[in-house]
């Protein structure tokens, strides 16, 4: 066995009885990325030699179990400033920009020991479903090169699906961690707002991103989770609450007794393909033999949560994309004769063509006159899908439903169509309006496309530990989907 | 929904986007899609709904009221694209 076949905490116990040195696995994790990165394209840099430094001079001082990450290889999304190495968002307008400080995430994971391998790819300011809007290149799923690895942290996805890496940091604003993870059968955890602080992210939809983990299990994820969790008081929405032993809430979990699970008719309706139906009810079907009680729920909103997200996501990216004038930071048109014509020129040069689209979209439903019909009545819809949900909880411990109707789709196949990109998100973005967590967990192949099929599990607020625990018992039921077979 | 080629210019205009003719058409017409499929939330009741703008659970910590530098002025210079070593420097906006 490989090490890049072990599981982050596999690796963790190995590191720490010092059977593997961080220098060692930080090889393997090259290697592997020498030999993949051709296929997949996850990466947008790699900073080998940085990483090779810090893991030897982790080796050198050996071990620290206070250091949740010792020695674990990592990566991180691109949306993720990271001190001295360059922070793209995809983007052209971000092409020269090398942040001069660490998110507080990735210092956080730092500060455990973690090794940065590099930094993944994404579609451009973290917009769309499919990691084909990145400014760079697209990054192919690793369970077959032709399909996407879901968007937008299609890169952390498919790097950790590639076993180039134990995990992964993402952005989740509509669903970005969890369709990737489903895509590329990996586990993925978005957590409740305000649980991770977003300094130092470039934002796209403040009221909407938080950071996760993807990584190869619920348990993996947990360990990230726990390292870079709690309050910062540089991210004036991050709370100031304690943060629970995730890992061990996720390792007591052997079973599902007395846990009540939501299925909500309108996850499960028609729209499903039947190979994600198939897996999904197999899914839940291990979760009633692990003593889970089914129970129905209904969500009866979520038919306007993409217009909703949209018009929500759109205005604030607007507002967000503002900073970018070619003055204090990134791309600066050389042609520019007066200050209007500055801003002008950069940003139309800078962004691509579905930034410049949310941009114009978003400024329209912010405009006098559209403001009520669109942003404010969007604010108010927003209420009544957080409503459905605590409504539901109020039946349930966590609610059940797939990830995505259909498995990874096609490179190119929606990319003429914005709105049928939107669509692909349908059941992922009410948690994001809602604030609540939710983890993506892959539960085998699709009978006919032989691509991986996530199940979502979504959670109260601040009940990471019990979507991780019951993630985590169902992981033990369904099993591993396996190595990739694109990069077998 | 229609939307007009001069609709979305001056709305690109209002953002700050310049974009030429042959895309202006085009975007109008995504924008015209998508707009439609917006107004589906017209048939959402929302009569006496107070605007959810913000999934934040908690009071906004307070810090105290005291000016720290947390930057160099010269870390913050570095990432502009023209800089004087002192501010950044921008195209002329005064006439003369």
């Amino acid at each position: 066995m490989s090490i890049t076949d072990l599981t982050l905490d596999e690796l963790r116990h190995r590191l720490a009885a010092r059977d593997i040195t961080a220098v060692q696995a930080t090889e393997a994790c090259l290697e592997r990325i020498q030999a993949t990165e051709p296929t997949v394209d996850a990466l947008l840099s790699l900073q080998a030699e940085q990483a090779l430094e810090t893991a030897a001079a982790l080796d050198r001082q050996g071990p620290d179990p206070a250091k949740a990450l010792w020695g674990v290889p990592m990566a991180v999304k691109d949306a993720l400033c990271t001190k001295g190495v360059p922070t793209t968002c995809a983007s052209k307008i971000l092409e020269n920009f090398t942040p001069f400080y660490d998110a507080t995430s990735v210092e956080r994971l730092k500060a455990h020991g973690a090794v940065i391998l590099g930094k993944a790819n994404m579609d451009e300011f973290a917009m769309g479903s499919s990691t084909e809007n990145s400014a760079f290149k697209p990054t192919r799923n690793p369970w077959n090169p032709f399909k996407v690895p879901g968007g937008s942290s299609g890169g952390s996805g498919a790097t950790v699906a590639a076993r180039q890496c134990f995990a992964a940091l993402g952005t989740d604003t509509g669903g970005s961690i969890r369709l990737p993870a489903s895509f590329c059968g990996v586990t993925g955890i978005k957590p409740t707002y305000g649980r991770v602080s977003r300094y130092g992210l470039v934002a796209y939809g403040s009221s909407l991103d938080q950071i996760g983990p993807l990584a190869r299990t619920p348990l993996d994820c947990a360990i990230v989770l726990q390292a870079m969790a709690g309050h910062d008081p540089k991210d004036s929405t991050c709370a100031p609450r304690p943060v629970p032993d995730f890992a061990a809430e996720t390792k007591a979990r052997k079973d599902l007794a007395g846990l009540r699970i939501g299925m909500p008719e309108e996850y499960w309706g028609e729209g499903l393909t039947p190979e994600v139906r198939k897996a999904c009810d197999d899914a839940m079907d291990a979760a009633r033999s692990l003593g889970a009680t089914l129970v129905p729920v209904k969500l009866p909103h979520t038919r306007y949560a993409i217009a909703t997200y949209y018009i929500v996501a759109m205005a604030e990216a607007s507002s967000n994309l503002a900073r970018f004038d070619g003055v204090r930071y990134g791309y600066r048109h050389p042609g520019a004769k007066d200050l209007k014509d500055l801003y002008e020129l950069s940003r139309s040069h800078g962004f691509g063509e579905e930034v410049q689209r949310r941009i114009v979209l978003g400024t329209y439903v912010l405009s006098a006159g559209y403001y009520d019909a669109y942003y404010r009545k969007a604010a108010q819809v927003r209420r009544l899908i957080r409503q459905d949900f605590l409504d539901a909880f109020a039946h349930c411990d966590v609610i059940a439903g797939p990830t995505s109707p259909f498995t990874a789709f096609g490179l190119g196949e929606k990319t003429g169509d914005p709105l049928q990109m939107y669509l692909a998100d349908i059941f992922t973005i009410s948690l994001n309006l809602s604030g609540l967590p939710g983890l993506s967990l892959p539960v085998g192949l699709g009978e006919d496309s032989a691509l991986p099929v996530g199940l979502q599990l979504f959670g109260k607020a601040w009940e990471e530990g019990t979507i991780l625990g019951a993630a985590n018992a169902l992981y033990g039921a369904v099993g591993d989907v396996g190595t990739p077979a694109g990069v077998a | 929904m229609t939307f007009t080629p001069d609709q979305a210019a001056r709305v690109a205009a209002l953002a700050r986007l310049r974009l030429p003719e042959d895309k202006l058409e085009h975007l109008a017409a995504q924008m015209g899609d998508i707009l439609s499929y917006m107004d589906t939330l017209t048939a959402c009741d929302t009569q006496g709904v107070e605007p959810l703008y913000g999934p934040v659970e908690h009071d906004t910590p307070l810090r105290m009221d005291v000016a720290v530098k947390t930057f160099q002025r010269a870390d913050i210079l570095s990432q502009a694209p023209e800089s004087d070593g002192t501010f950044f420097v921008v195209p002329k906006i005064v006439a003369g």
